[in-house]
């Protein structure tokens, strides 16, 4: 029924608005209808051997490190641990898409990639042991802080970006986020600020399946979370998460992107949580056996390998050899996780403010009362 | 700077000019928020910044307060001193996590690596009329997390100079712009220099002997009005205007209580869990064998803020001070 036909409606007729146009054409932005894929594919014979030996190395010291980080938390020595192990391909692209003046932001379950671009491993668990919230200095590789609270450094990365390029540097930041982060407003708001300012950012959204319990298909009802770009005016790309070759592809361009004035990109890598959300959980309540192994069968490291083998660029030998290293990692983290970390209680009250208040120099005093006190009884 | 030579007459402009001078004098230093840039703001504070400096120092943002601050951080995580405006107390709710969760705890999870030097200005407090979600006082809950400096002028001097102090700050600032006092024009000190003034500490605005009323940001002028009626009655109160409630400066509020030996704190807040608590508990601990009377509070009522047309029912006024004042008397059974 139209206003006139209401009954008693008065006949109104406003001059007409300009007609609306859509800013920007939807079609470029859309994703493919299927993640993007190299391995397997015919594309895989042109890409670079030599990446596909670095992506494998650290793939593999990735997957050694997720194993070594869960024993740990079983000895005591981590307080918990999010593996990202199934997740591996999609955390070394991160890093290895980025250059080394370019910014990472990742959340708790990315410590894969803070190390991958060279974080100390020990100094990358300082968070998950307990001894400090962060600890390392993010300048050094240019890593922000893990993020526990969910898609609230999304905005940070768009900050920095924004700032870098005010001040005429070509620095991209990258962050990255989990599919259940999607759903925050944080993320919203960063990929909203991201697209109006132009912003040299590349969102990460490694969809692994589940927020601790919850299934994508109670987390969103998008056709695909690389979907949500388009809303926001930046493009989506959806990508099989598994293949590290085609996420170091859709990475390296998206950054290449921002880095070249191009604007935000969103990308969704599709893989699975192997493990449960962390040490703590159960995923035994929530999703069968048969689903894991499925995903076990789409393992980025054998994706990757089986390429390497039929290319005939991995021996045996080279085999052994990144394994070897990759345990040298574990042996080493292992035995630095074993040595019970140094602390200093008077840190407390460090590093709260630039210069302490007159109430923290009276609490700090108290402790140093008690700590004497504790020393004498000794 | 060519605007340094006139002084601002009324609070709204003195803070304009503290962003100005800032902004002239420290290339880092970027305004941004919701209307701040082509309007000068909802209440033109920042009036001019943005013809001046350019959209890229002083940008108007997404509607989106979580995105305002959580960019900010990223900004300050790269050399940049963004001062953040909230354009009204309640509007600042949505980004309490990035407030709580990064802007406060960024150089202590870094152990100092990583300050945060962001200015968060939020307008603050009744008395203009508003409606909901336009006039609360939320000082309360940035007192309570630690990592954040939490600062209110109440005049038109310590809104330049507290602001110019804010925004060089390494630290945090939740910087609270009394909005009732934002035409208020300059009239304890009109002498005074528009100096950058340190962030910490309280400053006794008339002194007294008879009791200290304990104050900031818009109950300052209340108090104000309350000791020069007081004076009639032959109570010669003494009011410390606290400027900063974190850092809090006990020395002085100390000082005056042990001098006065009586003590009522004034603030629109709630009382309930309000700054008053606090204020009152830490003055009973280090003055009690001073004081002739417990530290009484005057505070708003434990409800949402009124509407405008109920407002001045909630709001305490000069009586309501006084009463307090008389009660002190009556304790101490004078």
């Amino acid at each position: 029924m139209t206003v006139q036909e209401l009954p008693g409606a008065v006949a109104y007729r406003p001059t007409p608005p300009p007609a609306w146009k859509p800013r920007t054409d939807p079609a470029p932005l859309l994703p493919d209808p299927e993640p993007y894929r190299v391995l397997g594919t015919d594309a895989a014979a042109g890409t670079d051997p030599e990446l596909l030996l670095k992506l494998y190395a650290q793939l593999v010291r990735g997957r050694r490190y997720n194993v070594q980080a869960t024993a740990l938390t079983k000895q005591g020595r981590l307080a918990v641990y999010p593996s990202s192990t199934g997740q591996e391909a999609s955390e070394v692209a991160a890093a290895l898409a980025l250059e080394e003046r370019d910014w990472l932001f990742p959340s708790y379950r990315d410590t894969l990639a803070a190390v991958a671009r060279g974080l100390d491993p020990v100094q990358a668990l300082t968070l998950l042991r307990g001894d400090w919230h962060t600890g390392y200095d993010p300048h050094e590789h240019r890593i922000a802080p893990l993020s526990t609270p969910l898609a609230t450094q999304l905005p940070h990365a768009v900050g920095l970006a924004h700032a870098a390029r005010l001040k005429g540097d070509d620095v991209v930041a990258l962050a990255m986020v989990g599919d259940g982060g999607t759903s925050e407003g944080d993320f919203h708001e960063a990929l909203n600020f991201a697209a109006v300012w132009q912003a040299p950012v590349v969102f990460l959204v490694q969809n692994n399946g589940f927020a601790i319990s919850v299934p994508l298909a109670k987390q969103t009802a998008a056709p695909s979370l690389a979907h949500k770009a388009v809303g926001y005016g930046m493009p989506g790309r959806l990508v099989d998460g598994n293949d590290a070759a085609a996420m170091h592809e859709v990475l390296s361009d998206a950054v290449d992107r921002a880095r070249r004035g191009g604007g935000p990109t969103l990308i969704e890598a599709v893989t699975y949580r192997i493990e449960a959300h962390t040490n703590a959980d159960d995923a035994t309540r929530y999703r069968g056996d048969a689903e894991v192994e499925a995903w076990r069968a789409h393992d980025p490291i054998r994706l990757l390998e089986r390429e390497l083998t039929e290319r005939g660029l991995l021996d045996d030998e080279a085999r052994e050899s990144v394994a070897a290293s990759a345990e040298t990692m574990a042996a080493d983290l292992r035995e630095r996780m074993n040595a019970e970390p140094v602390l200093q209680p008077m840190d407390l009250f460090e590093h709260v403010y630039a210069e302490q208040t007159s109430q923290l120099r009276e609490q700090a005093a108290q402790l140093r009362a008690e700590l004497d006190a504790e020393g004498e009884a000794r | 700077m060519t605007t340094a030579a006139v002084k601002p007459a009324t609070m709204a402009q003195a803070l304009q000019r503290a962003m100005r001078d800032a902004m002239a004098q420290d290339p880092t230093v970027h305004v941004m928020g919701e209307d701040v840039g082509t309007l000068g703001g909802v209440f033109r504070v920042t009036d001019g910044l943005a013809k001046e400096f350019g959209e890229d120092r002083c940008t108007d943002t997404p509607l989106a307060e979580a995105g305002i601050l959580g960019t900010a951080v990223g900004m300050a995580m790269y050399g940049l001193r963004p001062v953040v405006e909230m354009q009204f107390d309640a509007f600042a709710y949505p980004a309490f996590e990035q407030l709580i969760s990064h802007v406060s705890r960024m150089r202590n999870r870094t152990k100092g690596a990583m300050p945060m030097p962001i200015t968060v200005r939020v307008p603050y407090g009744g008395g203009i009329g508003g409606v909901e979600h336009h006039s609360d006082s939320s000082e309360a809950y940035y007192m309570a997390t630690p990592g954040l400096h939490v600062v209110t002028p109440a005049t038109v001097d310590d809104a330049y100079g507290l602001l110019r102090a804010a925004i060089a700050s390494d630290d945090p600032v939740v910087f609270l712009e009394p909005k009732r006092l934002y035409w208020s024009k300059s009239q304890w000190s009109p002498e005074a220099p528009t100096a950058v003034e340190p962030i910490g500490r309280a400053v006794v605005r008339r002194q007294g002997r008879s009791a200290t009323l304990i104050t900031y940001g818009p109950s300052l002028p209340v108090c104000m009005e309350a000791a020069e009626a007081a004076a009639a009655e032959g109570w010669d109160l003494e009011v410390v205007d606290l400027r900063s409630l974190v850092p809090f400066d006990d020395e002085t509020v100390c000082a005056s209580v042990r001098r006065t030996g009586r003590a009522v704190v004034v603030h629109e807040s709630t009382g309930f869990g309000g700054p008053g608590g606090e204020i009152a508990a830490r003055v009973t601990e280090r003055c009690f064998h001073h004081l002739e009377a417990p530290v009484l509070r005057v505070a708003g009522f434990d409800i949402p803020y009124p509407p405008p047309m109920l407002e001045r029912h909630h709001l305490p006024g000069v009586d309501r001070v006084l009463d307090a004042v008389a009660r002190l008397q009556w304790e101490a059974g004078s």
